[in-house]
């Protein structure tokens, strides 16, 4: 009897406890138009969420978008809800969140690859470029034929920073390759079309391409796949993708948004939580490339230090790696 | 433009076509027999559906595409149920089909495996892989001929070849069999096929549960030969492409394959040339490619392509006289 009281009683102050905890940080992640399971870019931003959960203990809430017209919507119910912080996925919530950050100025907002200049908004963004201008190096390095291919998701800048980079690091290791570039779409449904992505990346291989790089979403699972079909090598991207198919991706171009999900998480419990823009790059360890058991015996040695050398260079400013969009225009293609 | 890439842009569009190839003779089996088929969409969607699913699990492709058929056969059977027996309007019966589709395979997706409505990516042996006909490499320095055995004639799967073998199944079951006859008058007359003693019932069955199995193995096409796996909403509009394939054609076999093709191409085109250059028009966007299958079969509707007559009796249950 007094047994079961004392742990009735521990059992409320736990329960006390945790429901302090949850005031102070009680996180949402909405995903954007890919889907929560896309094995790249909205895949990372779960996977940050989970490790923050498995860490704490703390619950997190989550939601996937049917359609573009949902944002403000599912953006303003989860601020009303109650929840803090509030990270959202992609750049498309750039305008839902001028509108929405506002009205809940106790809330914390995180966008990730957009900014957005409100007091109560941390803003995101990453050195795509400089990750990407390592993978081209490792592309043009392991290409036989001497031609690459891109397949990049919706034709925006943001891809074209993708893009912009793999060709200054291909051209940088390679002068005379060729490059092949290809958008699936000007819509939102470019990011989910992965039969449409394979056959983009059949075309550039039937000129020739050895290895393909996606930034595409969950579209890039059908580049990877068509890559792997004929044998030949793909690179994936924001995710790990090399364990996709063994042997048959070259590396994948890492772009932490597992890690500025968890940080934001971490950061509102911790109650350091900082408004502005956060850019992560080569030297905050925001972008990279990935090796591991899977494509381990495709990166050669020397293809190693030509990506650690360039990397090294990169973070020193000795190698300046051009951002599309800064200026809309690359200089080389 | 030279030869080579012509001859990949062929091969590249056969591909593309077979989905819509074996989605358009499935509507018309059942349009020809008087049967409207608006959900040919949904039913490639749930084959597309069931077929990655129990590949997935079961490890065989065969296996997946039975599971596909069967799937899409169940629709096919809700849907002469609504407008065969129960005497229903077809468009609403076939919209109804595409919506239990489009939402029963994310539901049933996000349950099973638990990964927003897709289904874990599939193996190599768990798909159709494209076959190598003996010879391509000797032929290869051969003119013409080696490129185009290559390119367009080989390396496809057993599905696009059962796709093109359809055509003239089709053709002959419809034009040479009794069974065709009768499927034809049934959409043009059933009152007279019902006086001569046949049953009109079941000739609608019967075709309903033909498009039904077309229908399954272009979803299955789509989740274990040309992708590997099944996302939600994977079919993107196909059905109706296919559906507007079907009036392109005017209801025939011949022609339903040169609208597939034709459609198919300007996918690839759309695909590989992203914006073309027309001397003397400037730039076409890539979405004007991609409506152009829309927008040619509005200008054949409006007739300014000769007459696209449907069958006489299409859209209307059969009802006896009293």
């Amino acid at each position: 009897m007094m047994l079961g009281k004392t742990l009735a009683a521990l059992a409320f102050a736990c329960m006390a406890g945790a429901a302090a905890h949850a005031a102070d940080a009680n996180p949402a992640v909405i995903y954007d138009l890919g889907g929560k399971f896309d094995r790249s870019f909205n895949q990372a931003s779960y996977e940050g969420a989970e490790r923050f959960k498995s860490e704490t203990g703390i619950a997190y809430e989550e939601f996937e978008l049917q359609n573009d017209a949902q944002r403000e919507q599912a953006l303003r119910r989860f601020a009303e809800k109650g929840y803090n912080p509030i990270i959202v996925t992609g750049f498309s919530y750039a305008t839902a969140m001028s509108t929405v950050a506002p009205e809940f100025p106790e809330t914390s907002f995180v966008i990730i690859d957009e900014q957005v200049d409100q007091p109560n908004v941390r803003s995101v963004k990453f050195g795509e470029q400089e990750g990407s201008y390592l993978v081209g190096l490792l592309a043009a390095m392991a290409s036989k034929t001497g031609k690459v291919g891109f397949v990049g998701g919706m034709d925006i800048p943001l891809i074209q920073k993708f893009a912009c980079g793999y060709v200054q690091g291909v051209k940088a290791t390679n002068p005379d390759a060729e490059v092949f570039q290809n958008m699936t779409g000007t819509t939102g449904a470019a990011w989910n079309d992965p039969v449409r992505g394979g056959e983009l990346a059949k075309s550039q291989m039937d000129r020739g391409a050895d290895v393909v790089y996606h930034a595409a979403g969950g579209t890039g699972i059908g580049v990877l796949q068509a890559a792997a079909d004929a044998g030949k090598l793909g690179i994936g991207v924001d995710s790990n993708q090399d364990y996709l198919h063994p042997g048959n991706v070259l590396t994948s171009m890492l772009k932490r948004v597992d890690l500025a999900t968890y940080n934001a998480m971490m950061d509102v419990k911790d109650g350091k939580f900082t408004p502005g823009l956060q850019v992560l790059g080569l030297a905050q360890d925001g972008v990279g490339y990935s090796i591991d058991e899977f494509n381990e015996k495709l990166i050669t040695p020397e293809m190693k230090d030509a990506a650690e050398a360039a990397k090294a260079k990169i973070i020193s400013g000795e190698i300046a790696v051009h951002d599309y969009s800064t200026d809309g225009k690359c200089p080389v293609s | 433009m030279d030869l080579e890439t012509i001859l990949q842009l062929a091969g590249a569009s056969l591909r593309l076509a077979t989905p819509l190839l074996l989605a358009c003779l499935a509507g018309l089996y059942s349009e020809r027999a008087g049967i409207f088929d608006i959900g040919l969409e949904g039913k490639m969607l749930a084959a597309a559906f069931a077929a990655g699913a129990v590949a997935a699990v079961t490890g065989s492709a065969w296996i997946g595409l039975l599971a596909g058929i069967a799937a899409s056969v169940c629709l096919a059977l809700i849907h002469g149920l609504a407008s065969i027996t129960l005497k229903g309007n077809q468009l609403i019966s076939g919209v109804a089909i595409n919506f239990l589709a489009s939402g029963l395979t994310a539901l049933i997706g996000q349950n099973w495996f638990g990964m927003g409505g897709q289904t874990p990516q599939l193996q190599a042996s768990q798909r159709f892989l494209g076959i190598s006909w003996p010879f391509v490499d000797r032929l290869a320095s051969v003119p013409l001929l080696g490129p185009l055995y290559r390119h367009v004639i080989s390396g496809h799967n057993l599905l696009v070849y059962g796709a093109l073998a359809a055509v003239p199944l089709t053709w002959w079951v419809l034009y040479r069999t009794r069974f065709g006859l009768r499927l034809r008058a049934v959409g043009e007359n059933p009152a007279a096929v019902d006086t001569a003693g046949v049953s009109v019932v079941r000739l609608r069955y019967g075709a309903v549960v033909i498009a039904g199995v077309l229908c399954g193995l272009a979803g299955a096409y789509l989740s274990t030969a040309m992708a590997a796996g099944f996302n939600r909403e994977m079919t993107a509009g196909k059905g109706f492409i296919a559906l507007a394939a079907l009036i392109f054609a005017k209801w025939r076999p011949w022609p339903a394959l040169g609208a597939c093709l034709l459609f198919g191409a300007l996918e690839a085109i759309g695909i590989r040339y992203q914006a073309i250059t027309i001397p003397g028009v400037g730039v076409v966007p890539v979405q004007l490619m991609q409506a152009l299958p829309y927008i040619l079969t509005v200008v054949i509707l409006a007739g300014f392509v000769g007459k696209a007559i449907p069958p006489r009796a299409g859209g209307r249950p059969y009802v006896k006289e009293r």
